[in-house]
């Protein structure tokens, strides 16, 4: 275990040294984050990082196959664009968490802000809080969990994604629907949840998804636009 | 971007240590914004009127001020010089004439009120604290701003806190798309601004509906209502701050509460220093909400 200090460091040299050791499977310690941006992104290999306090924008951005862990709350754009790995936040994310992520795990155990998932496109989210509107907007593929409730507009010309909330909704967005939870979700449920160590049962979540009516283009809603 | 700050005290053994406090959190917001920076500091509300001004000739402007004041409005006034600023203190009774008196010399007003000082000029924020000594400035509570400028130009009018009423402030990140209508709503109803700027119609819709009998969580439940836009607005009053987020809410906001304060940043990073922040409440404030402390 290397405990590295931010502060010390700088930023710059904190990245170079944990790109560069991906893929080794060490285990670092980031010190001193006191809410920097762009805290160890584009990790490309295994390796696990646990980061002492709060970061500010895109932390864990790019992730491919690290563990990243947040003890503290993370800024606006958390885990951007992820490929693989695991990110987990033991407080709360700002705004965009998990945008247009690819893959991988990303796991907030306090509430995630406006805008959590949007464009997601096979990454999994876990909120064990709440989250804020506009969440899963145009979210293509993967699961977004949410063990509290939602903000307005949930998942908003949604494409394939899941979205499982164990609250209220606040409102859906066009094209969301409440659709019927099947045992091949429940079971995608149960696992997500004990891989995220969620103290929820699969049967208290509704599930929503796309109504596939904003697919294709329909001329008779051409004078619309 | 803009980056804004705030900070009420609840302890009042922090007082002494407000300009300090504030003033590394706007510090650390300084790549959020470098054009201009600014901040208003509340001390306990004493007797009289202070109002503050600003000259680009403070020493043409400054000169013997308090003194021919004093002889012109028969009543006494004190000063305190800091650079482009001077604080003039004087009775309620003869504030309104001061305040006519010293625009016809051509200072600018920055605000009045019987706890606000504002301190605002083109530059980057630690410069802007080092040349008012705002460190040394203790108070209950305070707002700062460094600005990024779009709406207006980098001026020292165009930099925030705006003032539009006694111990009334504004700062602002974001920008509002009505404000001219707005403007011109509020010039009707005789309520005028100084600037081209967007923040200050803002600042001028807050407390025009303060004025029209609004408490501050009413007026800022009004900017929703009428001010369209992105806005975090954060708000100065004589006896604490408010903060409201348009509902889309992409301008960023943090807050943290402990026993001995209440903060707010548009950046986590400029809560690092404040004491006890690892054992404090931090948390992003809802869009479309009205959040206020008042001692």
């Amino acid at each position: 275990m290397s405990v590295l200090d931010l502060q010390a460091m700088g930023l710059r040299a904190i990245n170079t040294t944990l790109q560069s050791a991906a893929g080794s499977g060490d285990s670092f310690t980031i010190a001193n984050p006191r809410g920097s941006h762009a805290v160890a992104v584009g990790l490309d290999g295994p390796l696990n990082v646990t980061v002492q306090g709060s970061t500010g924008y895109y932390c864990a951005g790019m992730n491919k196959e690290a563990e990243i862990t947040v003890e503290g709350s993370a800024g606006p754009g958390l885990a951007e664009n992820m490929m693989s790995g695991t990110v987990t936040v033991t407080g709360d994310a700002s705004q965009y968490a998990g945008a247009t992520g690819r893959g991988g795990l990303l796991n907030i155990r306090g509430n995630a802000s406006s805008r959590c998932g949007i464009s997601m496109k096979g990454i999994d989210i876990v909120v064990h809080g709440n989250i804020g509107h506009m969440s899963a907007f145009m979210a293509q593929k993967g699961n977004l969990v949410v063990l509290g409730d939602a903000g307005d507009a949930l998942g908003d010309s949604l494409y394939e994604a899941r979205i499982f909330v164990r609250g209220k909704v606040a409102s859906l967005g066009a094209d969301c629907v409440e659709k019927e939870m099947r045992p091949e979700h429940l079971e995608i449920l149960a696992d997500l949840l004990s891989r995220a160590g969620a103290d929820a049962a699969p049967g208290e979540f509704r599930r929503y998804g796309s109504a596939r009516n904003l697919y294709n283009f329909n001329i008779d809603h051409a004078d619309q636009y | 971007m803009c980056g804004i700050v705030g900070l009420f005290l609840k302890n009042d053994a922090l007082h002494p240590r407000l300009g300090d406090m504030l003033g590394d959190m706007l510090v650390t917001m300084t790549d959020r914004g470098p054009d201009s920076a600014g901040i208003a500091i509340y001390g306990p509300a004493g007797e009289g009127t202070k109002i503050t001004v600003q000259s680009d000739t403070p020493g043409a402007a400054f000169d013997g001020l308090a003194e021919a004041l004093s002889a012109e409005l028969g009543a006494a006034v004190t000063m305190t010089r800091a650079d482009t600023h001077a604080v003039l203190h004087m009775p309620e009774a003869v504030a309104a004439a001061a305040i006519a008196a010293l625009e016809a010399r051509g200072l600018r007003v920055m605000g009045t009120g019987r706890s606000m000082e504002i301190f605002k000029e083109v530059g980057l924020p630690a410069d802007v604290l080092e040349r008012f000594g705002i460190r040394a400035m203790g108070g209950t509570h305070g707002i700062g701003h460094t600005r990024m400028a779009t709406e207006s130009a980098v001026t020292t009018l165009g930099a925030h806190p705006f003032s539009t009423a006694d111990d009334q402030c504004l700062v602002h990140n974001g920008s509002l798309s009505n404000h001219n209508q707005m403007r011109r709503r509020l010039a009707k109803k005789g309520v005028m601004t100084r600037t081209e700027n967007d923040t200050e119609v803002g600042a001028a819709y807050i407390s025009s509906r303060i004025a029209e009998g609004a408490t501050l969580g009413e007026a800022l439940e009004g900017t929703l209502k009428d001010l369209d836009g992105f806005f975090t607005f954060v708000t100065g009053t004589r006896d604490g701050f408010g903060v409201v987020r348009d509902p889309i809410a992409c301008k960023p906001a943090v807050m943290a509460e402990t026993p001995d304060y209440v903060a707010f940043a548009s950046e986590y990073r400029a809560f690092a220093d404040l004491p006890g922040i690892e054992a404090a409440r931090v948390w992003e404030p809802e869009p479309a909400t009205v959040y206020f402390w008042e001692r």
